[in-house]
């Protein structure tokens, strides 16, 4: 396992490389001059030239990406070209609402879209199948900013159940979770009936059926156990998708969190924040995505021993 | 046996090309209407689709008013005879906003996703055929691209190019292309093994006529699965796009801007916001359907 674990963590740092290399371009792909960009319309030719010379703007472009990079790993991404402050600090105080958001989205997704796989497997090519895999294309196919305005439509607006944005209790969360959770609930259901049904047909739930068992312990105890283990590596693997997400629903809920400072940096061309928010958001996902592996890894002896 | 062994297999010794051919069924495509027509869900949606392909090339025809006429005196009027889904706050019908809208709407999903599914469909044949340092480059290259994920790699593109459709084009097939190249990558690698390619390379046929005559279809129906299905994914990427105000303009009738101008309005005037989101949603209900229901007739081996 130790050398599996090595193997993929060597693996991801070419990907990181790269990655940073592209975000890093990012402002050179703009068209037009970064000193430019950076300095703003009203500058001056002075004051574009000086601008070009403090960020080392003037320098190669291999010099500019080695300062890039010693200044990101001491925590420095810059400063906002609109507010003038540390993109650094900006994002600590956006961090722990997206990080509420997400995980919230993520735990109300697991429980409901399993319970959904389960029945459908259960009863397969009965109602509550059909129903069960309805609501999960429809979750798949519902765009999260509408749904999100339904919500606010309904339960804010009619019935005044819960605030229609912001962050001021546990309340602000409930709906903006509903929202972002739908598309990744739908997955789960649908994965997890398919690995029910796979896990159903396995020589040890014949087995356990022979003997005697109830059905409900062959499912609770037998297929579940076994099925879980990929619904679980397909939960991980969405959590880069909930970051994407995050950025519609937290413009829709005005939730002061990274997605939103994503759209707000974007719509005031304040490229370092999009910049660091870029780099940030892949980071995230590479590692999640890395962290999943070496779980499935623990959790599923035939990968370890495939790869060794 | 069937027309297509006799043909495979004139000039071999009887019986021998059941070995060499693989079992294909008597008249492919009339088992996939088989198939696919006992779902019914899926043929709705394909019916569906259909329609709202009718609608958009006879858009002009159908429109009951001018989509971009206002009317002052009817704004953000509910739906009523006159105007079925309702006035927006220019007072202009919206129905005929949606229907020019879904022209807007599948040409540049079905734009993006073709280009995505040709781009993707090459690399993933040249990186499962030749292998390698080629091989290498291309799947580090998608997952360069899958470590962002999908809807921030678009905006990061647009970011960069601006805002307008044409962008949102770029940007939406930017995302697709390495789904598309893994893909058809794992399928040339099985069919690469299989003997008809071996037979073909036998008799000296060059790699460029293996890849596209012997490989390429075989790799057919996976592309159109995929294809449908991304289809839907291009909608809703594309109208959150323009939702935030990074694609169509917000004079333009496109589904996303029409929801992102109606937001303001949402407390008094609902239906604002409520008809192009069940647009955008039966749509792309319908592209998943239908994906759904080819996947299951055309190639039973992708269901998850």
């Amino acid at each position: 396992m130790g050398r599996y674990a090595l193997q993929r963590l060597i693996g991801i740092v070419p990907l990181l490389f790269i990655v940073s290399v592209l975000v890093f371009m990012f402002i050179h792909l703009i068209p037009g001059d970064p000193a430019r960009l950076i300095a703003g319309k009203e500058a001056t030719l002075e004051e574009i030239n000086q601008t070009r010379v403090l960020l080392g703007l003037d320098q190669p472009l291999w010099k500019q990406y080695l300062s890039y990079m010693k200044d990101m790993f001491q925590g420095d991404l810059g400063n906002s070209i609109r507010s003038g402050l540390p993109v650094t600090e900006m994002m600590k105080s956006r961090f722990l609402p997206t990080l509420w958001l997400t995980l919230l989205s993520m735990a109300w997704a697991v429980v409901i879209g399993v319970v959904i796989g389960i029945v459908s497997a259960v009863k397969r090519n009965k109602w509550p199948d059909y129903a069960g895999m309805l609501i999960a294309i429809s979750g798949i196919s519902i765009p999260g900013f509408w749904l999100g305005l339904v919500l606010i439509q309904i339960f804010s607006v009619q019935l005044g159940w819960f605030p229609t944005g912001g962050i001021d209790s546990w309340k602000s969360y409930v709906l903006p979770s509903l929202t972002l959770g739908a598309g990744i609930m739908s997955m789960i259901a649908r994965f997890s009936r398919s690995s029910m049904l796979e896990t159903m047909r396995e020589d040890y739930i014949r087995t356990a059926r022979a003997k005697g068992l109830m059905e409900f312990v062959v499912v609770g105890r037998h297929a579940l156990r076994n099925s879980l283990i990929q619904v679980v590596t397909i939960a991980g693997l969405q959590f880069g998708f909930l970051l994407g997400g995050s950025v519609m629903v937290e413009t829709v809920f005005s939730i002061p969190g990274l997605g939103r400072m994503l759209v707000d940096s974007i719509s005031f061309r304040d490229y370092t924040v999009i910049q660091a928010e870029l780099l940030l958001f892949a980071a995230e996902f590479i590692l999640i995505n890395l962290v999943v592996d070496l779980l499935y890894g623990v959790l599923n002896p035939k990968i370890r021993y495939a790869d060794n | 046996m069937n027309d297509h062994s006799t043909v495979m297999g004139s000039g071999a010794p009887g019986g021998r090309e059941q070995a060499v051919v693989p079992d294909k069924p008597k008249n492919p495509f009339g088992q996939f209407l088989r198939k696919f027509s006992k779902q019914k869900l899926s043929l709705i949606a394909g019916i569906f689709i259909v329609m709202l392909f009718l609608v958009a090339i006879f858009a002009p025809f159908l429109t009951p008013y001018n989509p971009d006429t206002p009317n002052y005196d009817k704004m953000m009027a509910g739906p009523s005879a006159d105007h079925w889904a309702g006035t927006d706050e220019y007072g202009r019908d919206i129905l005929s906003r949606l229907i020019v809208g879904a022209r807007l709407s599948l040409a540049v999903s079905l734009s993006s996703v073709f280009i995505a599914a040709v781009i993707g469909t090459i690399l993933g044949l040249l990186s499962g055929f030749y292998g390698k340092w080629l091989d290498r480059l291309i799947m580090r290259g998608s997952d360069v691209l899958f470590s962002f994920p999908d809807i921030l790699l678009a905006i990061g593109i647009v970011a960069i190019l601006g805002p307008g459709l044409l962008n949102v084009v770029i940007a939406v097939a930017v995302f697709g292309i390495p789904s598309f190249a893994r893909m058809i990558r794992s399928v040339t690698l099985s069919v690469k093994e299989t003997l008809f390619v071996e037979a073909a390379r036998s008799i000296g046929a060059k790699d460029s006529r293996i890849i596209w005559r012997h490989i390429f279809p075989e790799t057919v129906p996976s592309v159109i699965v995929n294809l449908t299905m991304k289809i839907g994914t291009a909608i809703l990427a594309a109208s959150s796009l323009s939702f935030l105000g990074m694609g169509a303009k917000p004079t333009e009738p496109d589904w996303g801007a029409m929801l992102s101008m109606g937001r303001d309005y949402l407390s008094i005037a609902p239906h604002v916001v409520y008809f192009p989101g069940v647009a955008i949603f039966l749509t792309v209900l319908a592209f998943n359907l239908l994906g759904d229901g080819l996947r299951d007739a055309l190639d039973p081996k992708m269901k998850n």
